[in-house]
């Protein structure tokens, strides 16, 4: 099937060249990085994680995400998202690729990495979330790869395929739960010990995902014709919803938490992130933007009849993956370091470098999607003769 | 066979890259290494061909031994004792590593990373290695 | 009281002074004077504990004791001198704020107030650093101490988010040019490995105190805290200590004698 990715329109191609230009300039300010070390980017003793450690963090979310699809398909044989299941599954293998590419750049040793391997630490959290991660990139590959050919062949997919979906299904609640764990078994850090930080992730990263998913689903409508169907686009919209107002709302529970209660320790993180702290005000214009555009996007959502105007959800949408990346890929990792131990704070801001080896990586995840995309679409357009807007396949 | 035409070309190309640096190579003279020995030491740690083949084993063991275990005395075959490091025993001895190290190590094409921590001798400076006069300084 | 102070800082500085200048040498010079190469038998009377521990006799530190010993122990182990928020520190200084954070005094002895409090690594019980790292590049030895085999380590910097205390640092660059003081006999670190105070393990192993220890002129008091007969165990009977966020769990072995 790979080869239905070598034949393509001049766009196509001209999308392949342009991200692998990225992803050469990115490699190269990589080997800067790689030779002059880490001093290349804001990070500093204090703030020792930053934007390559956030971006992890939010693509595990958009990973697990594509269980908000699997979920209600095979538990809930729910067929209308038939159509759109391997675009999740595929959206997953690029998204959990880009993690780990995201540690690998943040590594001070990288060559050194296998030692996560020939040394293996179970009190680690960091050795569980490599095994979560590549267990889940395997998960997806196959059984993306398989349903799809099946769904080619004009065949029920092999039965052995059902276990490993329902395995799937489990394995995508742990990768954010163990990303999570990551963080909120930390004494020191009072932003990130919290026990609802996984159901936190969980709620921001089924409502970011399947944002990110349903926007490059529009964009492929717009590009190729194809049609997830208004009955899936509607469904996802509704579930983007509930799981964002989840996601506000358990905001809230930490705020209520960390003021009703008064500990300064709690209160810090917030403050610093909302107002300023020892006199940093850095990410304070960024985070009241993020509550701007939550509440606004929600305010779209909510009511029916507005999220179910396009132009309307894909307003929203935007609005809402920013919002949520703000949170999660700027103010969640910084606000953990902030105060120090010290009770101090240290500005970071990523430099250029930072975002351009983080650019590379996105490149790599964009190009891994477009491959596999078109593999999806162009399998659709032979079995359905060419017609790719039309009905729901006949496998399964 | 089943498309020969590109099969049978892709082999020879194959098989061209395989063979090529024994060609090249071919009729020169044999691979010599000419160490400049200690003139304070007629023995090493260990024999000669112990420490030829297995000085890589010998120093990983070592780091552990220190580093992790605590242990930091070597006894060797004949009950001799050394400290064990790779700065303050090896190189007191082998005072110059680009007349040492590097003369079987560079030739080989193995730049061991020791050096980007470890001193080139317990006598060195500063802390910034000095660059060997020789080539093939790492 | 004061004049014993002055007296001894005055002894610490020299001596001090004599270990740098055995150290630093000249330019293309073997340092003249430095410490002997270490031998197989320079090992044989290690000092050995259960529980290593160390009690910081925080009333005789000014800003000018805490760099008399930072210096010992930047001086031994080829710690970099690095301005700005990317800097490496085994051992620094803080005011009582910075160094008890979750106390919140809001009205401090005066003389409390203005003590320069040393800050290094604990040396936990309990360590959060060795818990998270994810290759056993930092563990904690049988003696307590809680090591880092920089060989190992793949500067994941996951042991700093780790640390309630901020006693790690992670080479950003490759810090052998910012070594102000050379130790030949130490190794130094190279980039993209985190490090932090290791209790001078290497000078233990040959029965010498930790380079701190023997330039605070006593402030420093270094023993087994398992041994109700050591020094600290005594110390610690007599005089009341803290110990830095104990609500972390971490349990440190370092305790300030207020």
């Amino acid at each position: 099937m790979i080869e239905k990715a070598l034949r393509g329109s001049p766009r196509y191609w001209g999308l392949i060249i342009g991200l692998l230009c990225v992803i050469g300039l990115g490699a190269g300010f990589w080997m800067f990085q790689l030779t002059k070390g880490l001093v290349v980017t804001d990070l500093s003793r204090d703030v020792s994680w930053g934007f390559y450690i956030a971006q992890l963090t939010y693509f595990v979310g958009v990973a697990a995400s594509a269980v908000m699809l699997v979920l209600p398909y095979y538990f809930h044989h729910f067929k209308d998202f038939s159509k759109m299941i391997i675009l999740g599954e595929f959206l997953a293998i690029s998204s959990v690729l880009m993690c780990m590419l995201f540690v690998v750049v943040d590594l001070g040793q990288p060559q050194r990495m296998l030692n996560i391997i020939f040394h293996p630490t179970p009190n680690s959290v960091l050795f569980w979330d490599m095994i979560v991660l590549n267990g889940y990139l395997f998960l997806n590959a196959i059984i993306g790869w398989t349903s799809l050919q099946a769904y080619r062949n004009n065949m029920a997919p092999p039965a052995w395929v059902k276990p490993l979906v329902y395995l799937s299904v489990i394995w995508a609640f742990s990768i954010h739960t163990v990303t999570a764990f990551l963080y909120a078994g930390l004494p020191g850090r009072h932003y990130w010990l919290t026990a609802i930080m996984a159901a936190r992730f969980l709620a921001s990263a089924f409502c970011s995902g399947p944002a990110i998913l349903l926007l490059l689903t529009l964009l492929v409508k717009r590009l190729t014709g194809f049609d997830p169907g208004k009955k899936a686009i509607n469904t996802l919209a509704t579930i983007i919803t509930y799981a964002m107002c989840v996601n506000v709302f358990f905001f809230l529970l930490e705020l209520f938490t960390a003021f009703y209660s008064n500990m300064p320790g709690h209160m810090a993180p917030i403050v610093y992130l909302f107002k300023g702290f020892d006199g940093d005000t850095t990410l304070v214009p960024f985070m009241w933007t993020a509550a701007a555009l939550a509440i606004i996007s929600l305010a779209m959502l909510i009511p029916y009849k507005i999220r179910q105007q396009g132009p309307a959800l894909v307003t929203a949408l935007i609005l809402l993956v920013i919002a949520s990346w703000i949170d999660k890929g700027m103010g969640l990792i910084v606000a953990g370091f902030a105060p120090n131990p010290f009770e101090k704070v240290t500005a970071y801001l990523p430099t250029v470098p930072e975002l351009i080896v983080s650019s590379m990586v996105f490149a790599i995840g964009a190009l891994v999607l477009t491959v596999l995309w078109k593999v999806a679409l162009s399998v659709r357009k032979e079995v359905e003769g060419g017609n790719i807007s039309m009905v729901a396949p006949k496998s399964e | 066979m089943y498309q020969a035409k590109y099969i049978i070309p892709g082999l020879i190309v194959f098989a061209a890259l395989v063979l090529f640096p024994f060609v090249f190579n071919a009729g020169s003279a044999p691979f010599e290494v000419k160490l400049e020995l200690p003139k304070n030491a007629s023995e090493c740690i260990e024999a000669k061909e112990v420490m030829r083949a297995r000085h890589m084993q010998i120093l990983d063991e070592w780091r552990d031994k220190v580093v992790r275990q605590g242990v930091h005395v070597y006894e060797n075959s004949k009950g001799q004792k050394f400290d064990i490091s790779l700065t303050n025993t090896c190189m007191e001895c082998h005072t110059d590593k680009a007349k040492f190290c590097d003369r079987c190590h560079t030739p080989v094409g193995v730049s061991p990373y020791c050096w980007d921590c470890h001193n080139l001798s317990p006598k060195q400076a500063g802390p910034i290695p000095p660059v060997s006069q020789e080539a093939g300084g790492h | 009281m004061k004049s014993s102070r002055r007296k001894f800082l005055k002894l610490a500085a020299v001596s001090a002074l004599g270990l740098g200048a055995g150290r630093i040498g000249f330019l293309g010079d073997a340092p003249a004077g430095a410490m002997d190469i270490p031998t197989a038998a320079d090992y044989n009377a290690p000092m050995e504990a259960k529980h290593w521990g160390m009690a910081i006799d925080t009333t005789r530190f000014n800003q000018e004791l805490v760099d008399v010993c930072a210096t010992a122990c930047h001086t031994e182990h080829n710690v970099p001198t690095i301005p700005g928020k990317k800097g490496v520190k085994w051992f620094f200084g803080g005011n009582f704020e910075e160094t008890f954070p979750t106390e919140h005094g809001h009205y401090l002895a005066e003389d409390v107030e203005h003590r320069v409090y040393p800050l290094l690594c604990n040396q936990c019980e309990e360590p959060m650093c060795v818990r998270v790292c994810p290759t056993q590049a930092t563990f904690k030895r049988a003696d307590g101490i809680v090591m880092m085999d920089f060989h190992r380590c793949i500067g994941c910097r996951y042991c700093m988010a780790g640390c309630p205390f901020g006693a790690r640092s992670f080479n950003f660059q490759d810090p052998r040019p910012f070594i102000k003081n050379f130790n030949p006999l130490f190794p130094t670190r190279t980039r993209g490995v985190v490090e932090k105070c290791n209790f001078c393990s290497e000078l233990l192993a040959m029965g010498k105190m930790p380079a701190c220890v023997e330039a605070s002129g006593g402030a420093l008091i270094f023993g087994d805290l398992d041994d109700p007969e050591s020094d600290i165990r005594k110390v610690l009977r007599e005089r009341f200590a803290l110990r830095r966020k104990p609500d972390a769990g971490t349990g440190p072995s370092v305790y300030y004698l207020m």
